[in-house]
């Protein structure tokens, strides 16, 4: 995956769209879409993927304190969809996904009720 | 990674894995299959006849602006010939149910479907802000499902109609099938699973047109349909998921997603096994009690997560004892003792008789609601006389303290 940004945007900071929806927003200041800025190489050399972008969320964006609402031994808490470009993440291969400039990702909770 | 080919297509881009049986399909495509496979549920179990007069059990929430967007698109595709309603109960809790009324009024729009919204305190002069300025946050739930349970009944014969579907999809039958079956109640066992309850002495039918449905493709049924509908938490319940038997579907589904389908077949077979005299005990309309909390996150919410873990215990004794005693299984059941009920007291086949107060049916002289009814309104005077503002205050000022109670806490 990600074969096309190897060469010429490496170095470019690397803008996406994240959105909550389904309740997760209340976890997130109420705010359903989210710009976010992921730099193009993290300390070790490698690109931004979407384990980090979890991380990042929750330390950055987080505006609740119950993490594990959101995240569950280090990944999605199971019953949280994640959508990447509108396609289920098991397609892109989950949280070894590694972002794209102008993705859009979607997290959706399924737990909460009407 | 190039993208994957449709599996029915073979064309279009897929964008979702099923969780049954992990094809990958496009959009169109999956919102096809997904429309037909609820038809197929509703032919197979012969679920409408032409004419009928359906009332959708409308909370605003995911499942049932689903189930409304679907019944439309099939009732018009099909020519089902029903006559769809929505019908709201408005629980009266402020700041939670009031924005969800207003999503389900832009469906009635959306969908052209007329809308009523029966509230709490026209039907029991208490709104769930009172009950729990009275009863305090613990217990409230119970309170809440057993008069929603009814509500959605006096609703329907309000308008003079006899079927209420509910948007009850697969994660919640293999919820309840995985509740009872823990619990061992067998009677329940045999109820849940079925995608049509009613009571003889009820004319009121209730159904679930969804019990197939993966909760997960319900969620991406309104995503990729842009449907309009509202999530949030109660704010007298929330997290009612955690440490649930919910929690514990949705980790089977991340190992193994066919296993909430496959709970839900196991739970009709097991129901199928389940003795008629025993299938009959304590029939009130109960299961219908028992899921009528759906709409707030897990029917087990208002054991608050506790009851998951004593029951993880008593199942690791339950699998020793079982180990032991695997040859002695007789079809005649005498190893799961039926005719015991939860509590471990034998259950008597229930009459159904009609609450002596409101009418409703019940299997005993004075129904549910009206006994939590007789406590509340037995303890209105005090707290009236203690709180001394009008009820509008109450209710605003009540909810700003809590408001502020959890925000200390979380602050800390």
């Amino acid at each position: 995956m990600a074969n096309t940004s190897n060469a010429g945007q490496g170095d470019f900071p690397i803008p996406i769209t994240v959105e909550f929806t389904g309740g997760l927003e209340l976890l997130f200041g109420n705010e359903r879409k989210h710009k976010v800025v992921l730099p193009a190489r993290l300390e070790d050399g490698s690109k931004p993927n979407i384990s980090y972008l979890l991380k990042y969320l929750v330390d950055n964006l987080m505006k609740d304190q119950r993490i594990d609402m959101f995240i569950m031994e280090d990944n999605v808490r199971p019953g949280i969809l994640v959508l990447i470009n509108d396609a289920d993440w098991e397609l892109e291969g989950e949280e070894t996904y590694e972002l794209q400039q102008g993705d859009n990702i979607v997290f959706v909770s399924t737990l909460h009720g009407g | 990674m190039a993208p994957t080919a449709c599996f029915n297509c073979k064309e279009a881009r897929a964008v979702i894995i099923r969780p049954k049986n992990r094809h990958k399909l496009c959009r169109a495509c999956f919102i096809s299959i997904f429309e037909t496979e609820v038809h197929e549920t509703i032919i197979g179990t012969n679920l409408f006849f032409p004419g009928e007069r359906v009332a959708i059990g409308a909370s605003g929430g995911k499942d049932s602006t689903v189930l409304a967007a679907v019944l439309k698109t099939l009732n018009e595709r099909y020519n089902y010939g029903l006559d769809l309603c929505l019908l709201s109960i408005d629980e009266g809790i402020r700041g939670y149910r009031d924005d969800s009324l207003e999503t389900v009024k832009r469906n009635a729009v959306q969908y052209e479907m007329p809308l009523d919204i029966l509230g709490y305190s026209e039907l029991y002069g208490w709104t769930m802000d009172q009950v729990v300025e009275q009863v305090g946050k613990k217990g409230n739930c119970t309170y809440c499902g057993v008069f929603r349970r009814q509500a959605l009944d006096r609703g329907a014969a309000r308008l003079g109609i006899k079927h209420v579907v509910t948007g009850h999809n697969a994660d919640d039958v293999a919820e309840t099938v995985m509740m009872n079956l823990l619990r061992g109640d067998l009677p329940r066992l045999s109820r849940g699973t079925s995608i049509v309850t009613s009571s003889d002495a009820s004319d009121i039918k209730r159904s679930k047109p969804l019990k197939y449905a993966y909760e997960k493709e319900i969620v991406l049924y309104a995503h990729h349909r842009q449907l309009d509908y509202f999530t949030t938490e109660c704010i007298y319940s929330p997290e009612a998921f955690r440490g649930s038997a919910r929690t514990l579907i949705k980790d089977l589904e991340k190992i193994r997603p066919s296993s909430i389908l496959d709970i839900v077949k196991s739970g009709e077979d097991m129901a199928a096994l389940v003795p008629v005299e025993v299938r009959g005990a304590g029939k009130s309309k109960q299961s219908a009690e028992e899921e009528s909390a759906g709409g707030c996150g897990s029917q087990n919410g208002r054991t608050s997560g506790g009851e998951m873990a004593a029951m993880e215990e008593q199942l690791a004794q339950n699998d020793e004892a079982e180990s032991l005693e695997t040859e002695i299984k007789l079809p005649n059941g005498s190893r799961v003792k039926p005719n015991r009920g939860p509590t471990g007291k034998a259950v008597k086949a229930q009459t159904i008789k009609h609450c002596e107060r409101c009418n409703y049916i019940s299997s005993q002289r004075i129904c549910k609601a009206c006994t939590l009814l007789d406590g509340l309104n037995r303890n209105r005077p005090k707290t009236a006389i203690e709180v001394g503002v009008g009820m509008e205050d109450e209710e605003s000022s009540s909810t700003l303290m809590r408001q502020m109670e959890r925000a200390q806490l979380s602050a800390t």
